[in-house]
């Protein structure tokens, strides 16, 4: 009856796990991954998952044996035998457990190194900074320079070449060193089928290499509670083919028109306090770069798509879209409002 | 069970003593460790259940994609409180109710070390636990992960992180002197006979987890402080931009958690190292195994902390020694589970509730120890650290290892401590029921956790694969709370059966059997003299030539009759002190948050009570 | 207390040691770990002081030598009391005990002094990492000598007014192994904070 069970759990759990792997709907899937670094991660996490499962099968079916072979029987009234113990048995259930994880260690420590060797000469520099609630990220190559020294700087979408090292430099930002508008405290990138996460930490730059190895979207999300909205602080990965990466890098360059009338307005007085808009205002940049955001996805940190209605929304009361926002609620009119998505828009 | 006589020239006023020691009123002034055994456990029962309902409006709050049941902010000091209250403020106490009621009973003597500062433990832990929890009614709970991460726990401005130093640090000074208490007990009072190898593993496991509070707590607790000061005084520890490093309070606070968790699984482990025993009716196989890989797992444990920051940018050296020497832990541990197997082996097994939840124990943290042998693989933690896959690894060890454990214990010492068993139907509803949520509530949180869902978020999206696993884990989390209200029935109704349970129901093997239950005030009659380990067993058992155990012909009286119903022992008498020191702490902790004088009252209160402590007469003279 | 000793006394222990010796020996290995989070932590911050004012803008090394050399008399007077106790002679033993008392508060008051000539200077908790390590450590170090020197003058008059009994030595033990312990630390503090230079940032 017991062994029914074992082998009725054995094979629902390793149905999950193959179902898992195969799911079409996982984008963070650390199962699937879609570019060396996550590769190397893989191609150690599975063995030694077929060790564990193999370890498992033969423990808890032993024990389960153990448990229907000696189970008491009634009219058998017995004290058995008062074994205490059995010295070489017991040294050498000790020194085999030790030998399989000796065996787990070697091509661990080796992975260790090889995921933090420096990356190779022809990878791209991204900075990335993790801010309340969103990421930042500062595109620092010269030949991606947008003026004198002037990083490329966007939000929300890491866009990077397919098939390229991305080498990703991490900072928090946050109030108390002058980049950002909430606190800077601990944030973790976590690009989940491109790498390992990463933490974010004020005061220390860390620093990982991702890459994908076709064109694709892969999301991820930050992986260290740092207050109200860390669930809502999410990114994604656009990997493009070179040529498209070129065309986008080409684009992104070019500064954006000038707005007019009340948009205008509205942008000098209220929103260049903290955004910046290339070729309109660069007085501050604590908030998320919208010279070109109407060429992203999605928005406030990866919550919501990119369309009109969600822009509108946002508008009209960012704290009440997402707990906790920093950019609060200007009490827009619905003219307003209008107006700068209108001009939003157009910023490709 | 009566009052202890007070001598006539007993001085008047403050230094008067108690002297009821039964009664309702007896319960705040008892120095008695079994009382004081039963005051933890009714506690952590209680933060159990409260616990648990944290747990279940997690779960509702997860159970559907984008669901907006709960808001962002009440689901950081949900998931916040919920792991301090099991870690602190259930697990642990459960294991001192354990640990208090039985060490004195298993080593064969009369009452703890020092029992006055048990009791002040048991009130200073209830201290902390309040503190906590006023901050709900005082501002807002902590909010900060119960690992208070800086520079979010030190700029967060809602009050509760204040809170968290100041209630953990009562609880901190509640376990450090209990540990303290507890240790001396164990070393210095054992009966006549009994070598520290002539100890039963639950004790042995008891020792060491108290020299790991002894030695983890003051870490915690300067890094508490740190974060207090930083919060309220303006320090600069964790601030960045004064130089400071939020890595400092990582290291401090894993340096105590990464023992923490030893000290939460080892009771456990040392409740199945009876159990299996005596429903296998065969000895422990490999004592000293067990407990050489106990004591090993002790000092490996304090070399291990850093893999809880793999992803913290340490480095590849760095990583690597700690990656092996968590590597290098699994083997103590893991060595354990054969000399469990080899205990059962050829047994005559008997499936009472308290075997199934041992069993269950067993099985459950072969799981979790699985798991934790993946995240001791470095790069493979870069994937699973911060998703769900910690959250199952944790579950499994802490709530399929301690958890199950405890109630193995429940069940096994409920008919010692309340002179009545605990139904067996009932028990076996109850295991099954808390076997299968269980697993339906944690087992998907493994898959959840590769396939990429980050912990601590209030919900997920739709589309990323998260939505079915999440709603399994729900029904298995209120699965669980129906197996809990089982065993809250089984437990009411156990109350109103007779008080008839015998001496030793289980034909067991250690000390505490050897007494009524429930025991004496005194424990024994008589101070026992321990000729082996497994000394009851063998009062009971021997071996003839073949090697057969036959029963021993029952003893005659003893000759020595003078302390039969406990006549001529001396016992501690009840004392009001150490619940009045440790009413200065609260007062102190609330000064710190609302004003000076408060404190000042507080240590005013708290050393007015050490001083009536240290001044006050015996009790009793024969 | 009364009531601990007595029982002490009279019982045998498993290991030969009063219950009361073995609980302070685990209790100063406990606050060792204490004070050494405490000290790691000054020491993981040396020199990393963004601001000043910088150790070597404050320290008097001479005043604090002659304050270190007063606690470290003290631990003499200790010692004297003990053995005055395990003479039998406890008057000798009390004017000990208040002689160790008294040097411990003018280590104390001395301490307090510096400090509040450091805060005139400019260094507070909240200045820089230097402010906040010194003075939690050190400060968290003065309560302990405070809490001894309570326990001294505790013990001094119950001794006087007869409420120690038989063996008045036990307790004088207790608090003078304690005593010492906050010496040592006080030992390695004045040597690793004060002693040990920390250079001005460039």
């Amino acid at each position: 009856m017991t062994g029914k069970r074992t082998r009725l759990a054995v094979g629902l759990a390793a149905a999950a796990v193959a179902l898992a792997a195969c799911a079409t709907n996982a984008p963070q899937d650390t199962l699937d991954p879609a570019g060396p670094y996550a590769e190397k991660i893989d191609a150690l996490f599975k063995p030694v998952f077929w060790v564990a499962t193999a370890v498992f099968l033969l423990v808890e079916g032993g024990i389960l044996y153990i448990l229907w072979r000696y189970r008491h029987r009634k009219g058998r009234e017995r004290i058995p035998p008062q074994i205490h113990g059995n010295t070489r048995l017991e040294i050498a259930w000790t020194i085999l457990p030790a030998v399989v994880l000796a065996g787990v260690a070697v091509p661990t420590v080796a992975t260790i190194f090889d995921l933090a060797a420096e990356p190779p000469g022809n990878a791209l520099n991204v900075t990335v900074r993790g801010h309340q609630w969103w990421w930042e990220f500062r595109y620092t190559d010269p030949e991606m320079q947008v003026g004198d020294n002037l990083p490329l700087v966007t939000a929300n979408e890491l866009v990077i070449p397919a098939d390229r090292p991305v080498y990703l430099t991490l900072e928090s930002a946050g109030s108390e060193f002058g980049n950002g508008l909430g606190r800077a405290v601990i944030h973790s990138f976590s690009p989940f089928r491109l790498a390992g996460k990463t933490d974010v930490i004020p005061g220390k730059t860390n620093h990982m290499t991702i890459q994908a190895d076709e064109p694709g979207e892969y999301p991820g999300q930050c992986a260290e509670l740092c207050g109200f909205s860390h669930g809502f602080m999410r990114f994604e990965v656009d990997a493009l083919s070179p040529a498209d990466f070129d065309a986008w890098v080409a684009g992104q360059k070019e500064e954006a028109a000038a707005p007019s009338g009340i948009a205008g307005d509205l942008i000098a007085s209220t929103c260049a306090a903290c955004h910046t808009i290339r070729g309109v205002s660069t007085a501050a940049s604590t908030a998320p770069d919208l010279t070109h955001v109407a060429s992203r996805d999605c928005l406030a940190g990866c919550i919501f798509p990119n369309t009109r209605e969600e822009l509108a929304a946002w508008l009209r009361d960012p704290p009440a879209r997402k707990l906790g926002s920093f950019m609060p609620d200007y009490n827009l009119s619905e003219e307003e409002i209008e107006a700068l998505v209108d001009y939003l828009e157009t910023l490709e | 069970m009566a009052s202890v006589p007070v001598p006539a020239d007993t001085p008047r006023g403050l230094l008067r003593r108690p002297r009821a020691t039964t009664g309702f009123w007896s319960w705040f002034t008892t120095v008695d460790h079994k009382k004081i055994g039963l005051l933890y456990g009714f506690t952590a029962f209680l933060f159990l259940i409260v616990g648990g309902a944290e747990a279940l409006l997690i779960r509702l709050q997860l159970a559907r994609p984008e669901s907006t049941l709960i808001d962002a902010g009440t689901y950081n000091e949900l998931f916040t409180m919920h792991g301090l209250t099991m870690v602190f403020l259930v697990v642990m106490p459960l294991s001192a109710a354990f640990f208090n009621y039985l060490i004195p009973l298993m080593i064969g003597a009369r009452d703890v070390a020092f029992p006055r500062l048990n009791a002040f433990s048991y009130w200073a832990f209830l201290a902390g636990g309040l503190v906590l929890y006023s901050s709900w009614l005082l501002g807002g709970a902590p909010n900060g992960g119960w690992f208070g991460y800086p520079p979010n726990s030190t700029t967060d401005l809602s009050p509760g992180m204040s809170f968290y130093s100041l209630g953990l640090a009562m609880a901190g000074i509640a376990s450090t002197v209990s540990a303290i208490n507890l240790a001396v007990t164990i070393i210095n009072m054992r009966a006549p006979g009994m070598s520290l190898f002539r100890m039963p593993v639950f004790i042995w496991m008891g020792l060491v987890v108290q020299f790991l509070l002894a030695f983890s707590l003051p870490i915690i607790t300067v890094a508490l402080f740190q974060l207090l000061f930083d919060r309220e005084l303006g320090t600069n520890f964790f601030n960045p931009a004064a130089g400071g490093s939020p890595l400092l309070w990582q290291h401090l606070f894993w340096l105590f958690g990464h023992p923490e968790v030893y000290i939460l699984i080892l009771p456990a482990f040392g409740i199945v190292s009876e159990v299996l025993p005596v429903f296998a009716r065969k000895p422990l196989f490999g004592y000293q195994f067990v407990v050489f890989s106990g004591i090993a797992i002790g000092f490996i444990g304090f070399g291990v902390w850093a893999h809880h920051m793999y992803a913290t940018g340490l480095g590849p050296v760095a990583n690597t020694a700690f990656g092996l020497s968590t590597i290098i832990i699994a083997v103590p541990t893991g060595v354990k589970i054969f000399n469990w197997m080899g205990t059962l082996y050829k047994g005559d097994l008997r499936f009472t509730s308290a075997m199934l939840f041992a069993i269950g124990t067993v099985t459950m943290f072969v799981i979790g120890g699985l798991s934790g042998v993946t995240h001791s693989v470095v790069p493979a933690d870069y994937q699973q650290t911060d998703t769900y896959y910690v959250v199952a690894h944790f579950h499994y060890v802490l709530f399929g290892g301690a958890i199950f454990g405890l109630f193995s214990g429940f069940f096994y010492w409920w008919p010692k401590m309340f002179g009545r068993l605990l139904d067996e139907r009932l028990g076996k509803l109850h295991f099954w029921l808390m076997m299968i949520g269980f697993n339906l509530t944690f087992g998907p949180m493994h898959v959840l956790g590769l396939q990429g869902m980050p912990r601590r978020i209030p919900t997920y999206p739709e589309g990323y694969g998260f939505d079915l696993w999440n709603l399994v884990s729900t029904i298995g989390a209120f699965t669980i709370a129906a197996s809990i209200l089982v065993f809250m029935w089984n437990a009411i109704g156990s109350f109103r059966k007779a008080k008839d349970a015998p001496a030793d129901p289980w034909d067991a093997r250690t000390l505490e059997w050897a007494t009524t239950s429930p025991p004496p005030p005194h424990n024994f009659d008589e101070v026992v003299t321990v000729h082996s380990l497994d000394e009851l067993w063998h009062r009971k058992y021997a071996e003839d030539e073949s090697g057969k155990v036959v029963p021993v012909q029952a003893g005659a009286a003893p000759e020595d009759q003078s302390h039969v119903g406990g006549h001529g022992i001396h016992l501690p008498g009840p004392s009001y002190y150490p619940l009045v020191a440790a009413l200065g702490l609260p007062l102190v902790g609330y000064g710190v948050l609302y004003g000076w004088w408060l404190s000042i009252v507080g240590a005013v209160v708290l050393l007015a009570g050490l001083y009536g402590w240290a001044m006050e007469p015996g009790a009793e003279e024969a | 207390m009364a009531e601990t000793l007595r029982h002490e006394a009279s019982h045998d222990t498993s290991t030969g040691l009063p219950n009361t010796k073995l609980a302070m020996w685990l209790f100063l290995a406990s606050d060792c770990l204490f004070f050494g989070a405490l000290i790691a932590s000054y020491v993981l911050y040396r020199g990393a002081s963004l601001t000043g004012p910088y150790p070597n803008d404050v320290f008097d090394i001479p005043y604090t030598s002659v304050s270190s050399f007063v606690l470290l008399a003290s631990s003499l007077t200790m010692v004297l009391a003990l053995s005055a106790f395990q003479r039998e002679d406890p008057a000798r033993g009390r004017l000990w005990l208040v002689t160790t008392a008294l040097l411990g508060l003018t280590f104390v008051g001395g301490q307090a002094y510096e400090f509040t000539t450091f805060y005139r200077e400019g260094l507070s908790l909240s200045a820089n990492l230097f402010g906040s390590t010194f003075f939690v450590l050190t400060g968290f170090h003065g309560a302990h000598v405070a809490i001894g020197i309570l326990m001294l003058l505790s013990l001094s008059a119950m001794s006087f007014a007869g409420k120690l009994p038989g063996d008045q030595s036990f307790p004088v033990e207790m608090v003078g192994l304690y005593w010492h312990f906050v010496d040592i630390v006080w030992i390695v503090i004045f040597t690793v904070v004060y002693l040990i230079p920390t250079p001005n940032p460039t």
